[in-house]
């Protein structure tokens, strides 16, 4: 199983975890155009290779943290805890 | 090799007479296709040889005389998603949208094995998909009323008579999921996925269609807004029209294109069991246990479930998928609880945001995507073929897959057919 290096609370199987997944910035609320909020909803990079995202410790400390993962190799890499 | 015949070249039907003779004189059967050299140039390019490819292939072919086709596949034809699902048929859905579209894709596989005089061993032995909540049953009274309204024959079952249909499941009020009713699509049934693709191939290269395997496109060239040449490691192809049918892999070659998609990429895993006497008449199907049980002409039961937990390119199998999966089957018929599971495998899904599929034209003049199939691409493969076949020779969306263009993300106009084309909700 893949495992997930929680920046709270260390190392922990996968299925402790749920993914968000890619964070584009939000588009400006007053000016934003059709096409930009359905970028920003809908459209995603999915990439090959090495990504990184947003998860969530959903069955531990209910913390958001980013996880840099291979996509393709299923691996994580690294967690950062600054969600920003 | 054996008879070696060309694209283009008309072969001898299969019949019962050629069965016989072929046992009485032990010949080796001809090959179904062959393998030609790559043109410089084509008139339209497929991406991706599986069923959506190949049925595009083939009705281009068929309805509007166009055959300078290539279909490429990185891979060895239907080594995708066309060989990985487990090949259940149905068109019990949500929406009006998808009801329409996914009946008449039962419609054109039940003429299939005749059109394409290949035996696609289709056998609708109804579908059964299980409600054990009250917001269940109400998912399942609306879809049957949908599906009645547009002339499909499904309707809502009690426990008794879903007992009567599948006496091996567990009906009893105590478990964990008691099984409160089911949706009943006597239509439904199941197919044997390779021979679609095997008779898809067989027929669109008696019309002269190039069938080539083991080839990767690299690249896409789009001059001015135009596609002109497609890329690959064994040459470069002068072509005005490309289609996309690379289900999970539907991203990487849009991006060729300089084409977003809202696709993301997640495993689906499956697994079979080893063959047992024939039981299971039915499809049955628990969107709640996130499973769904069939039982092959084989006697093997096949399993399927909801998509993994998080995106991924893998597809290696997982532990905690078959230990999810038994624990869900069993609750369902503990009876099961001594099979053995034989192999799992895992294929990859296109899924969008609404859960209904992306086909037509883009904003690349000459670029068409049939993507987005996410779970359900495998029950639409005619269907889809026919209306990218019509896109593509007219440039026009036919009013059958009207709802389903790229534009409907920007335009806030989405189908959303997750209730009833996913288990895992």
């Amino acid at each position: 199983m893949m495992q997930i290096n929680c920046p709270w609370c260390g190392l922990r199987n996968a299925t402790e975890f749920k993914q968000h997944g890619e964070k584009p910035p939000r588009p400006d609320v007053a000016n934003a155009t059709r096409e930009q909020w359905a970028d920003y909803l809908y459209f995603r990079n999915n990439t090959w290779g090495v990504v990184k995202e947003q998860w969530f410790h959903s069955s531990g400390c209910r913390q958001f943290f980013m996880l840099h993962r291979d996509t393709f190799a299923n691996k994580a890499i690294r967690s950062e805890g600054d969600v920003r | 090799m054996v008879n070696n015949i060309n694209p283009g070249k008309k072969r001898s039907r299969y019949s019962a007479f050629q069965l016989f003779s072929k046992g009485l004189t032990q010949e080796d059967w001809p090959e179904i296709w062959s393998e030609p050299d790559m043109k410089d140039s084509y008139e339209v390019v497929i991406i991706g040889g599986g069923l959506h490819g190949l049925a595009t292939a083939y009705y281009l072919a068929k309805n509007h005389g166009i055959t300078d086709i290539a279909v490429i596949d990185k891979n060895y034809i239907g080594a995708g998603g066309s060989g990985r699902n487990t090949s259940i048929l149905r068109s019990n859905y949500l929406t009006p949208e998808g009801v329409k579209f996914y009946d008449r894709s039962l419609k054109l596989y039940e003429q299939l094995s005749s059109e394409l005089n290949f035996n696609l061993m289709f056998s609708q032995m109804g579908h059964m998909s299980l409600a054990h909540d009250d917001g269940g049953m109400r998912t399942m009274q609306w879809r049957a009323q949908v599906n009645q309204v547009q002339g499909v024959d499904s309707k809502v079952i009690s426990p008794d008579e879903i007992k009567e249909l599948v006496p091996y499941i567990d009906i009893s009020k105590n478990t964990r999921y008691p099984v409160l009713g089911a949706l009943y699509h006597p239509p439904g049934g199941t197919i044997r996925h390779d021979a679609v693709v095997w008779g898809y191939a067989r027929a669109a290269h008696e019309m002269g269609v190039h069938i080539i395997q083991h080839t990767e496109v690299t690249g896409i060239d789009v001059e001015n807004g135009r596609v002109t040449r497609v890329r690959t490691d064994k040459g470069n192809i002068a072509t005005g029209t490309a289609v996309n049918c690379t289900a999970g892999w539907a991203s990487l070659i849009s991006d060729m294109a300089g084409v977003k998609m809202p696709v993301t990429t997640s495993p689906l895993q499956a697994a079979v069991t080893e063959p047992v006497k024939p039981f299971l008449g039915t499809v049955v199907v628990s969107g709640t246990l996130h499973v769904y049980v069939s039982q092959t002409d084989r006697g093997e039961l096949v399993f399927g479930a909801s998509v993994d937990p998080f995106t991924s390119y893998s597809m290696r199998g997982t532990l905690e998928f078959v230990e999810g999966l038994a624990t869900n089957v069993l609750s369902l018929m503990p009876s099961l609880s001594k099979m053995r599971l034989l192999r799992q495998w895992a294929g990859l899904c296109d899924m969008t945001p609404d859960y209904s599929p992306i086909m037509g034209e883009t904003e690349v003049e000459g670029f068409y995507v049939d993507v987005g199939w996410g779970t359900y691409g495998f029950k639409a493969g005619p269907v889809a073929g026919e209306a990218m076949a019509e896109t593509i020779a007219t440039g026009k969306r036919p009013e059958i897959i009207q709802g389903f263009g790229l534009d409907r993300f920007s335009s806030g106009q989405l189908v959303g057919e997750k209730g009833a084309a996913a288990v895992g909700h």
